[in-house]
């Protein structure tokens, strides 16, 4: 994936659960779904849909205020467990850009990252300000800036955040890291004819 | 070569001898000795495809498929989902076609990915081994580092043989004095998940050290570490030392002759030095440490069996009291219930946390001339063919289905059930799998962790059971 990411002023849903794993994003059903036929409709399936395949009206992202949502909310630990990269992809596929969290599984925020997805960590408190303000004015938007690293709450305070810097540079820039990394072959080379003879 | 440097810790050892290089705002990029392959990596051959790039290191590339393969039989052709079984086919092919060695369903050697490194020899003290699961932390025992990559590092890693990582942070686990007997590796780890959270070591390397870890076997030691993820961890690691050499040597791509001594010589380097810097310490009494179960809907929701069901009335903090009740809900629990009260439907032992020989005699140990409970199926999936053969070999085959439990072939089966192995909704099982989430066993199931001791004796009572106090049932 070569998708970059700048900036984003779009409706935010809030996932108000901690430790909310990705077997909940999507379920290890889907797993083996090709990617082209799309993902949008297993994301959060089993919140989302009864086994019937109905709507519940009592999941947030049914809600219509929230459909629009590109910006996933959650709690403490958000996106934990499974590495299944498929869950960005369902993400992704239903239109999200970017999470925010206090904290993440540490594998899918680097899944985010490969492909053009903004995780941003914020203070706890931060995070639920922003889930309460979200609860109480369904469809209100959060803008996040790249750039500048920082996000504006719909109260219409603003939040500086942290982010490695060479994810913020593959993010803003699309980079293919794979391409990245091979135009440094040369240094993996050398490295495997040392290591092969310290090894020896 | 020694270096006069700083005491270091056994994960900062392995980073350093694995840089290839690092930028100036700190990311590194990491050579991967051994790179594990499963039946779910068709989307990373398929990128690779596209792009026309060949694997860089087939020969440290080793493939095993077990997620989407039935445990029922080891024909691919009998898979009845055309997807399931189309991930299945394309391992074996996109293998073939980049030179991998994989061992398949008509291999002995096939097994779980993370029980098949460890019993080729592939696993080694000092190496850097990723795979595109979450519990490669597991390979960790052996004082590896190891951890699960997403799809997109998975096509990096086959096309470069590297990835770019930012260092982690430490995180040391001691735990000192004697474990109580029956007390097993799952027991810990499912106290240490208890004390320190679901979120515990987020961002954190974990290396498990004391008395009580020294104490554990292999088998102990890589079900503890599969599981450093479920507390957050990126990777979990124990010290190498004469257990992790025994239980090495002689395996198939272990060192030999010469190169085995060089190996020893290096391997003996790699612990932690006296004085080296952790960035968090956690300590912990093993004495306490009683045979554990989860409750809940969370790895860190777990309890002595002993215990009672939680009330959320008397949590205090507002976030934990929601989730307790969400939890509870979907788990069909009342709080003030003991444990040892709780029915269940099916027993799984079995996946990458306990599979292994020792899992199996414990279980077989509690299991021997006992039934199983009217009404409760239970099954026993070996982690590989290498196991079901020595299982069978010590005649616990028998032992099992003379109890009345399902003897059945190697895979991940019911731990997520991706090959459609899965418990119908609202129905309870005990399982020695990894993750109790909401619907990881199928939609609306309900998971109880344990060790296979606790699972067996579960089978037998027909209910969350103490081994110390299971009676003889007739």
């Amino acid at each position: 994936m070569t998708v970059s990411f700048t900036r984003i002023d779009a409706v935010a849903l809030p996932i108000a659960q901690p430790n909310f794993d990705t077997d909940q994003i999507i379920p290890a059903r889907f797993l083996s779904r090709d990617r082209d036929l799309g993902l949008a409709d297993c994301l959060f399936r089993d919140l989302r849909f009864t086994t019937e395949g109905a709507e519940r009206p009592e999941f947030v992202l049914n809600r219509p205020e929230f459909r629009p949502a590109e910006i996933v909310v959650g709690e403490r630990n958000f996106a934990c467990g499974s590495s299944r990269e498929n869950a960005v992809w369902a993400l992704f596929d239903y239109g999200f850009r970017a999470a925010i969290a206090p904290s993440f599984g540490d594998i899918f925020k680097n899944n985010c990252i490969k492909n053009g997805m903004l995780p941003v960590v914020l203070p706890a408190q931060t995070v639920a300000s922003l889930l309460a303000q979200l609860q109480h004015t369904p469809g209100a938007r959060v803008q996040i800036d790249l750039p500048t690293q920082t996000v504006v709450l719909p109260d219409g305070t603003r939040h500086g955040f942290e982010i490695d810097p060479f994810a913020k540079h593959c993010l803003l820039n699309g980079v293919d890291e794979i391409a990245f990394t091979l135009s440094q072959v040369d240094e993996i080379t050398a490295f495997e004819n040392r290591y092969g003879r310290e090894n020896a | 070569m020694v270096e006069q440097s700083a005491p270091r810790t056994l994960f900062e050892k392995i980073w350093s001898q694995h840089r290839v290089l690092e930028r100036p705002d700190g990311q590194t990029l990491l050579y991967v000795d051994c790179h594990l392959v499963h039946d779910g990596s068709a989307p990373a051959f398929q990128r690779l495809r596209q792009r026309g790039l060949p694997v860089r290191a087939p020969g440290r590339t080793f493939a095993t498929p077990d997620h989407y393969v039935l445990t029922t039989t080891r024909e691919i052709g009998e898979i009845p989902d055309p997807e399931r079984r189309g991930m299945v086919q394309q391992l074996a092919e996109n293998t073939a076609a980049h030179g991998i060695t994989m061992f398949g369903l008509d291999d002995t050697r096939q097994g779980i990915v993370h029980v098949m490194g460890p019993e080729e020899g592939l696993s080694q003290p000092g190496a850097l081994l990723v795979c595109g699961d979450s519990h490669t932390s597991t390979h960790g025992a052996f004082g590896a580092l190891a951890f699960g990559i997403g799809s997109s590092e998975v096509s990096h890693v086959l096309a470069t043989q590297s990835l770019w990582q930012r260092k982690p942070m430490t995180l040391r686990i001691t735990i000192d004095g004697e474990l109580a007997p029956g007390v097993t590796g799952k027991d810990v780890i499912l106290a240490i998940i208890a004390r320190i959270g679901a979120a515990g070591a987020t961002e954190h390397v974990i290396e498990y050290a004391g008395s009580a870890i020294r104490g554990l076997s292999m088998e102990g030691r890589l079900t503890l570490c599969n599981m450093s993820i479920e507390a957050g961890g990126r990777a979990g690691m124990v010290a190498p030392d004469e257990v992790t050499f025994a239980y090495l040597q002689g395996r198939p791509y272990a060192p030999k002759g010469a190169d085995w001594d060089k190996a020893l010589e290096r391997w003996r380097r790699l612990p932690t030095d006296d004085g080296a810097v952790f960035d968090r310490e956690v300590v912990m009494d093993a004495a306490e440490i009683a045979p554990t179960v989860t409750w809940g809907t969370s790895p860190e929701n777990a309890l002595p069996i002993t215990g009672v069901v939680p009330d959320p009335a008397d949590e205090a903090d507002p976030e934990r009291r929601d989730s307790m009740i969400r939890a509870l809900d979907y788990m069909g629990l009342t709080p003030g219930t003991r444990l040892e009260d709780v029915p269940v439907d099916r027993v799984f032992i079995g996946s990458c946390t306990n599979s292994r020989i020792e899992d199996l005699r414990a279980a077989a140990a509690i299991a021997r001339g006992r039934k199983v409970a009217p009404g409760v199926v239970a099954w026993v999936v070996p982690g590989s063919g290498l196991i079901k053969l020595q299982a069978e070999a010590e005649g616990l085959d028998r032992v099992f289905t003379e109890a009345g439990f399902e003897w059945r072939q190697a895979g991940c089966s019911m731990c997520l059930g991706t090959n459609g192995e899965i418990a119908a909704p609202k129905e309870r099982c005990a399982s020695t799998s990894n993750r109790n989430f909401v619907g990881r066993q199928g939609p609306g199931a309900r998971t109880h962790l344990m060790s296979p001791a606790t699972a067996a004796a579960t089978a037998i009572a027909g209910r969350l059971a103490d081994f110390r106090v299971l009676g003889d049932v007739t």
